[in-house]
């Protein structure tokens, strides 16, 4: 899972559009900050404190792709799923801050657009996918774990699109803009199955042992699977 | 990678010692200026990385950790390899090859870019300590519920980190050894376990917090001290020198 399009380095897209972005995460993250002081009031900088150092252990945990090949969550349907959309945004915002400032990855220039793209892009489009195809495949065990497995993969791929809209706007002009972009999404789909995969295995676990901890839940159990209809 | 420390390597150089903040105000400032750089002006690449090269040698940092701590990029250097047959326009013959002019040009915008950005903020991390970059940002007015937030991540890192690798170390221990994605089950249960350890955590510390009189705020004002001018002049050395050269390029091209 080499985050292809994501963690923006400098210079690949122009200083203009750049800020143009960067308000536009600014003003995101500030409604952010509203929303989840709103949800958590006082408890807010602890608990998000310390669901941000989770999604930071989640990123480095290392999982097998194929024979050899290992990837990292990006974590923003994680976030999505087990936080909500406010919180999970201003949690993975905070990761991409420490990262660019405290471990050089993602550069200065393009902080705004990275948070916009995995933070805020990503956890959006994760939820909403969440919880309509909650209601498309019923709150139990199996609609839970497809409907992360699909928000998953939605979320990465509306992150990499982000990407290729500032590009066309901001970045070099590609003669094939349309095969990069085909590659880029191609990658990213497939980029969105792994994190799927693992997203779902991993809410579905927190929604067995705590189903109020998951917010796309809503604080509520599972649905029992329903009782077989006995034949007499 | 050490997400609680960052990559902070403890030394006592000038650069060391100089106030976060004004550390933080150079680095944004050179990263745009090396962005704003005509591509063309290949000498301006030169200088700039002559210029960090000079710091990190008065910084005390070897080459070799610079090196490898650059390979964060590689999955861009991809993308910057693919521009010269992306791009369209007159083409140069390189052996059997027919590559875009253009698109050698824009890879290596993309490629010097990329590095000299991910060098310049090496040199911030490597200098400062995490404590002192929060001081320095909260100096600068960042919102300070952000920083609050970032100050637990990073105090709390060490402990997810730990169970993270515990966690790893014991399905080691017991033969677990996941080839492929269909097999990595127990890996993600143990991340929706670390989940359900860290936000109990969180409730626990809220809690402990509340019976000390926290209302949301925290009650300490540490006000990270003020740079002098002297430290503003010897911070914004580098950059200014940078823009000069942004400047030069602009006006020269």
């Amino acid at each position: 899972m080499t985050d292809l399009a994501l963690h923006i380095p400098t210079g690949v897209i122009d200083i203009p559009t750049s800020l143009v972005f960067a308000a536009i995460a600014a003003l995101a993250v500030g409604a952010c900050v509203i929303a989840a002081r709103r949800g958590l009031d006082e408890r807010l900088v602890p608990l998000a404190g310390l669901a941000t150092a989770f999604i930071f252990a989640a990123q480095m945990l290392n999982f097998p792709v194929a024979a050899g090949v290992s990837g990292h969550l990006l974590g923003g349907a994680l976030a999505a799923a087990l936080l909500g959309p406010w919180v999970g945004a201003l949690c993975v915002t905070v990761v991409i801050v420490i990262q660019a400032l405290l471990l050089a990855d993602g550069a200065v220039t393009a902080i705004g657009l990275n948070v916009l793209n995995m933070a805020v892009v990503s956890t959006f489009v994760a939820y909403a996918v969440i919880t309509l195809a909650l209601k498309a495949f019923g709150r139990n065990r199996r609609g839970l774990i497809a409907a992360v497995f699909v928000a998953s993969i939605f979320s990465v791929v509306a992150a990499s699109a982000a990407f290729m809209v500032e590009f066309a706007i901001g970045g070099e002009s590609v003669q094939s803009f349309g095969a990069m972009l085909t590659a880029i999404l191609g990658t990213h789909v497939l980029i969105g199955i792994g994190e799927g995969v693992i997203t779902a295995a991993a809410v579905t676990a927190v929604a067995l042992a705590r189903p109020d901890l998951v917010h796309a839940l809503k604080g509520a159990r599972l649905d029992a699977p329903a009782p077989q209809q006995e034949t007499a | 990678m050490n997400g609680a420390e960052g990559l902070f390597r403890p030394g006592d150089s000038p650069l060391h010692r100089l106030a976060p903040q004004t550390k933080v105000v150079a680095l944004v400032v050179f990263s745009f200026a090396v962005a704003a750089t005509d591509r063309e002006a290949v000498w301006a690449f030169g200088a700039y990385a002559a210029i960090l090269v000079a710091l990190f040698w008065l910084a005390r940092i070897p080459a070799g950790w610079i090196m490898v701590r650059s390979l964060v990029e590689t999955p861009f250097l991809l993308l910057a390899l693919a521009f010269p047959f992306l791009v369209g326009g007159a083409t140069v013959e390189a052996g059997p090859l027919d590559l875009s002019i253009d698109g050698l040009w824009a890879g290596w915008n993309l490629f010097a870019k990329a590095t000299l950005g991910v060098w310049a903020a090496l040199l911030l991390a490597a200098t400062t300590p995490v404590a002192a970059l929060l001081a320095g940002l909260a100096r600068l007015r960042c919102p300070d519920i952000l920083l609050q937030i970032t100050a637990f991540a990073v105090r709390y890192a060490h402990l997810t980190i730990a169970e993270v690798t515990q966690m790893r170390l014991a399905r080691l221990a017991r033969c677990d050894d996941p080839r492929f994605l269909w097999q990595a089950g127990a890996l993600a249960r143990s991340l929706g376990t670390v989940f359900i350890r860290s936000f109990e955590r969180g409730e626990r510390i809220w809690q402990a917090m509340a019976a000390r009189g926290y209302t949301g705020r925290l009650p300490l004002d540490v006000g990270p001290a003020a740079a002098s001018a002297r430290q503003w002049t010897a911070a914004m050395g580098a950059p200014a020198l940078a823009a000069g050269i942004a400047m030069w390029t602009a006006v020269a091209m």
